[in-house]
Order: structure tokens, then sequence, then C-alpha cells
């Protein structure tokens, strides 16, 4: 029994010798604010891997984006550039970032550089340069559809790029079934009711996510989140300190009334 | 003459449509061509080119051995030419055109020049020929006030710039680059990795050149002088000054691979031209000793790689816009030209949930509505053929236009007044909705979907 339990040690480290899988430390993760949600992953969201989300319906694609995007946020400092990369289509189908909406989730649009590319091919091989450039934070990659020529052989350049780099790449995918990849987890996003303000205002982002797959270590959890700007981090929406506390003034919300900007 | 007329005479006359566009195009071409003999090359449309060859004749052997070259180069494109050389702009463009009799000088020649020459208005040239003076000598004569009284101040001012007497420089068609380099071949260079080697050392040439003024480039452009007469131009750009010609060569390696055709180099490159079209001032630093700018040039080179291959408008940075109307506070930037933003970006209230959306569609999506009351909330709403049912809202937030915009101040047409609301639907997705219109401004406003929160 010992001997096979050494056999198996000793092929384990011979495949992560192979895939070049460094164990990663504690620095290395992203930590998301959620301690339940941290706990469950070993400290956070890897640095230096690829990680997918997947928008949950066609609907949730909004959802997924500002999850991207705040993932991002947690992963640079104020002034590391943040890259962008999405497809014409993606700009059709769902609008243009707008950074005035950045600012409300607590980013900075000046250090955000957003790339378009025309199709899914010229997108990978942008996305392939820019994993390769370390002064980057995070990268975001926006695919819109099924992308065929976004395979295993893709993903797994864009994830060998990036562990060289360093950096974050978040793989959003919108209105795409999962697929095999080199991804180092995967995960589907939907957006959830909103703890609501008072006189029933929507309140801050809410997220369902659901931990699809994950390279090392159990999947499937399930989890709601919601993200507080003025801390920059995740909390649980449960919790009664999460709710977001309403300064005194604040006409607007406490009666529908009017909130006049000329 | 008609051209059943011409037909008649010569059976096998040739007719072909006038294409004013393509012999535009044709002949900036040939313009691009030209920049081989000097700097200075101008459009003389629809038919001429003009060159300011100041100084730069001697290189061809004086102005019989520049002529001979232009001939040559133009026999290849089965071209015929006209050349004239004069000290003017406007008498080379006349003696080329006009002159019949042989003549001892230039100032001899333009006063034997026909007033056709002029290029007056019909009835002018008329008048003159009606008066007597037939040749631009004749009329040089006369004294000046009488001709303005009587064929207009237009022929006074063509006159004298005939004449050499009034100045009117041209418009260079490239501006002048403050850096160049360029070799030339005794024999045409027919492989295109050769003539990219080449101007890698062009580069290289170009950097000492512009280390020693102090300065970095921010637009290249390479032209490839084909033996033929023609030219292919390439330029790349990059977002901050830079003299590396690793960096240069690496953009435009980038650039050649995505031509929709490929470099041909036909009977062969004889002259290979790097220009700086634009340089900054650009200190020596020291990148690896001062961490962060070592970072901020790697995502400049990131820039500059895609702003190459995927076009310069597709890479792009976003800046503050001093406005209050939802799609006019950004301005989206080439991220090559990007500079210093004008304005700062809104800050968030503390504590409030996010009351702008992070993708915002322009022109917003019209939707259908039901609302309760007419001027109220919307109820629930179709979008994209799908029906969402409105649980949550916070609204009207009332985004009028710029009253400065508006006529007299006037609530008119152009401006309608926006009623924003963020809604939730009973999915928990978050949507920005606006009503175009006050009740009291347009009797049955429209709903439309401006953008989708996180």
């Amino acid at each position: 029994m010992r001997e096979s339990v050494d056999h198996l040690a000793m092929l384990k480290a011979g495949l992560a010798s192979i895939a070049g899988g460094v164990r990663l430390s504690a620095d290395k993760r992203i930590t998301t604010g959620h301690a339940a949600f941290d706990a469950a992953l070993g400290g956070g969201l890897a640095r230096g891997r690829v990680h997918e989300l997947f928008a949950a319906e066609a609907d949730d694609g909004p959802s997924a984006a500002g999850f991207a995007a705040m993932l991002a946020l947690r992963a640079v400092g104020r002034g590391t550039p943040v890259f962008w990369l999405r497809t014409d289509e993606a700009g059709r189908h769902g609008g243009m970032i707008h950074a005035p909406g950045l600012v409300e989730l607590g980013g900075d649009p000046d250090s955000l550089v957003l790339g378009q590319a025309p199709d899914t091919k010229a997108l990978l091989r942008a996305a392939a340069d820019a994993a390769r450039c370390p002064g980057l934070g995070a990268l975001i990659v926006e695919a819109h559809g099924k992308c065929p020529e976004l395979d295993l052989t893709a993903s797994r350049r864009l994830a060998l790029a990036v562990e060289h780099s360093d950096m974050m790449l978040l793989m959003l995918r919108l209105e795409a079934e999962p697929a095999p990849s080199a991804a180092d987890t995967r995960w589907a996003v939907s957006s959830a009711p909103s703890q609501a303000l008072e006189a029933n205002a929507p309140g801050a982002p809410t997220f369902e996510i659901e931990l699809l797959r994950r390279r090392s270590g159990p999947a499937g959890m399930r989890w709601r989140l919601e993200w507080n700007r003025d801390r920059l981090s995740f909390t649980d929406p449960a919790l009664p300190g999460a709710v977001v506390s309403l300064p005194s003034r604040r006409p607007a919300a406490a009666q529908p009334g009017l909130r006049l900007s000329a | 003459m008609a051209l059943a007329d011409a037909r008649a005479r010569v059976p096998a006359l040739q007719a072909a449509e006038r294409d004013e566009a393509a012999d535009r195009a044709w002949l900036e071409r040939l313009a691009d061509g030209c920049i081989r003999y000097s700097p200075m090359v101008a459009l003389d449309a629809p038919d001429g080119l003009i060159l300011d060859v100041t100084g730069c004749t001697h290189l061809f052997g004086a102005e019989r051995g520049l002529a001979a070259d232009v001939e040559a180069r133009m026999a290849t494109l089965r071209m015929t030419v006209r050349l004239a050389f004069a000290g003017t702009p406007r008498a080379a463009h006349a003696l080329a055109r006009y002159q019949a009799l042989p003549a001892k000088d230039e100032a001899a020649a333009i006063r034997k020049l026909p007033v056709a020459a002029l290029e007056l208005e019909p009835e002018a040239t008329q008048g003159l020929l009606r008066a007597g003076l037939k040749s631009v000598g004749e009329l040089a004569r006369r004294p000046m006030p009488a001709i303005a009284a009587r064929f207009g101040g237009e022929a006074v001012s063509a006159l004298r710039e005939l004449l050499g007497e009034a100045a009117r420089p041209i418009k260079p068609r490239i501006p002048i680059a403050p850096v160049m380099a360029e070799r030339r071949f005794a024999e045409p260079v027919a492989r295109t990795e050769y003539a990219l080697q080449v101007l890698g050392e062009l580069a290289a040439k170009a950097a000492r050149q512009l280390e020693e003024a102090g300065q970095g480039g921010r637009r290249f452009e390479a032209f490839f002088f084909r033996s033929d007469g023609l030219v292919r131009p390439l330029a790349v750009e990059t977002s901050r000054p830079s003299r590396d010609p690793a960096l240069v060569m690496r953009l435009m390696n980038e650039r050649v691979e995505t031509l929709s055709d490929p470099i041909d180099p036909g009977f062969g490159f004889d002259l290979i031209r790097l220009s700086v079209l634009v340089a900054e001032p650009l200190a020596v630093t020291q990148l690896r000793l001062e961490g962060g700018a070592a970072r901020e040039a790697e995502v400049a080179a990131l820039i500059d790689r895609l702003s190459t291959r995927l076009g310069r408008n597709r890479v792009r940075r976003l800046m503050a816009q001093d406005s209050h109307i939802p799609e006019q506070m950004q301005l989206s930037l080439p991220a090559v030209e990007a500079g210093q933003p004008a304005a700062y970006w809104p800050k968030a209230g503390a504590g409030e949930p996010p009351l702008r959306p992070l993708h915002l569609f322009d022109p917003p999506q019209p939707i259908k509505v039901m609302a309760e009351v007419p001027d109220g909330p919307p109820h629930r709403f179709r979008w994209r053929r799908k029906l969402h049912e409105v649980k949550r809202f916070e609204g009207p937030e009332r985004i009028a236009s710029e009253w400065w915009k508006r006529k007299d101040g006037a609530v008119d047409k152009a401006g309608l007044t926006r009623d924003y609301y963020r809604v939730e639907d009973a999915r928990g997705r978050r949507f920005w909705v606006f009503r175009h219109g006050l009740y009291e401004e347009k009797p049955d406003p429209r709903w439309y979907l401006h953008g989708l929160f996180a």
C-alpha cells in the first residue's frame, strides 16, 4: 500500500513537471473578499491562470461582463492597465463599454484600454499578444457565440502565455456552451435579484455564480455574491452588515420623486 | 467634334468613358512616385504634377539628367509627359502646356506664350484677343491698372504670377519629414525580405539622427520606390515617442503581414526611404531602473503592435468629457493618439448602488413599455422579443438636453427631456430605460433601453 502511494506521488510530481504547473502560494491568489468563497478556492482565484466566465443565459451577458470587470479590479492596483478585448459583434450585441459605469463599480477608466477585433481569429491572436505583456494587470477577453476557433490548443496557448507574464486572464464567454479548455476554473455567472433599497429601488449588483469546473479540486458549488463598490470587495448579500447603508441625504430613493441632472 | 464624326474619320478609334476618380487616383500614385526626385511634390489637377526641385537637380546630373530620368520612367508606365522647368510653379505649368515657339531663355519663353496660358475665363481671353493682345509679352507691356479695369483683377494676378512678380507657393502632398534616411541601389532589389532588411538598417540610421536631436518618432513611413516610377508607402504609428529600430521594424513587419495585397516589387526597388513624419522630444532614460516606466513601455509596445495589426481605430482609450448627456460623457479615442484628458470622471457617491450602466447602447434600443400611469415608471417592457416584468425601479432621473443648444431656450423637438429609470426584472437583470420626452413636450413619447447594469 505504502509503495503504491509513493508511486502515486511520483506520478503526480512527474505530471506536474510535464504540465509546467507550479504550485501556487497564497500570495499568488486574488481574494474576492467573500470568506466562504475564498476558503473553497484555497485563497481565491489564481494569478497567472485563465479563468472562464460563462454567462448562464444569453441575458446574463452584462452580469458576466460586470463580474469579470470586478474580478479585474480586485486583481490590479490603481493605475495598472486593464486590457479589455472584444469583437465587433460583442459591441453590436451588448453595447459599448461605458466609462461612467465603470467608475460606478469602483474602477478607473483612465487605466482601461479597449481592443476591438473584427473576428474571433483576430481576437485570439490579439489576446495571445496581450497575454504575453507583463505590464498589464488583467486581461478580459470577451468572446461572443460558440467560437470554434477557441479550441483546446488556443486556450492552452493563452494559459502558457499568462503563466509567464503572471497576469489574470478572464475569458468571458457569452451565449456559449462550456467546452474542454485549459482554463484553471470555469464559472457560470447569472444575475440575481438585488437587496432592495428604500422605496424598492434596485440595490448593489448581485450575482449567482456556480463553479462548473476546477483543475485541482471539487466543483459544483454555488454562491450568491454582492459587489461592494466602496470596499472594492464581494460580500454575502444575506448578511445584514452587507446591506448598503443609506446616507441621510438621499431624497431620490426615499421617495420616488425626481432626480434632476440638467 | 462628335464621337460619330471622329469614328467616321478614324474607323479604328478606341473610345473610353472618362473616369475622373480613376484619373485622380492614378495622378496621386504618380505624385507619390515622384517624391524620389524632391520631397516637395504637389498635384496640379487634373493632369499635372508640380515638383519643387530647388537643390535637388545635382543628384540626377542637372536639370537635363532629371528630365531624362523622368521621361525614361514614365515611358515604362506608357505615359507621355511634357516637361518644363521654370522659376515659379505657374510659369512651369504654362510652359509645359502652351509653349509652341522656341526661345533663348525662360523670360523670353514666357513672353512668347499665347494669352490662353493665363487660363482666364473664356470671355476675358476672347476680349484680350479682340484687343489684339496675342502673347503674354504684349500684355505685359500694357499698364497693369488698365488691364485690371478691362479684364478683371484675376488677369493681373495671373500675369504677375506667370512673370514671377507674385509668388504662389505649392502645397506638398506629403508633409516634409524632419528626419529621413534613404538608400539607392545601383541594381533594383527584387526580394521583399532583403528590402525589409535594408529598411531595418535605415531605421538604425534614422534612430542615430533622432538621438542626436534628442527626439523620438511618433509616425514612421517607409517608401519602397519601384524602378518603374511607382511607390509603395507603409506607415506605422507609436503611442509614445520612440527611436528603437527593433520596435519600428516589429511594427513594420506587423504592417506587412496585415496588407491585403502583398508588396509587389515589380521589376525591383531601386530606392528605399524611411521618413520620420512626426517627431517629439524624447530624453535618454534607463527604463530598467525606473520600474514603473518599464511596465508602461511594455503596455505602450502592446498598444502599438495591436494598433498596427488591427488598425488604429480598433485599440482605444476612453477620455472623460464634461457633459451630463450619458452618451457624451466619454470620448473614445485611438490609444495611439490619446493625450491628457480634458475633464475628470464623475465620482461615485459612497453607499449608493451603481447609477450608470457598464454597457451603453448608442443609439438607444427602442422598447415597448406598459406603464401603470402614462408618466409613471414602466411596469413591464419588451426588448428583443423578450418580456421583462419590472420588480424594482428607481426614478425618474430627469436628464434634459443642454439649454444652450435649444432654440431660444425653448423646448423644441431636437432636445427632448429624458426620464431615466433604473429597473430590475424578476430574474435580477438590471436595465437603464428612459422615456424620450415629457408628456407636455410630445403627445406620445417613446421608450428606449439605454444601458445594461452589471
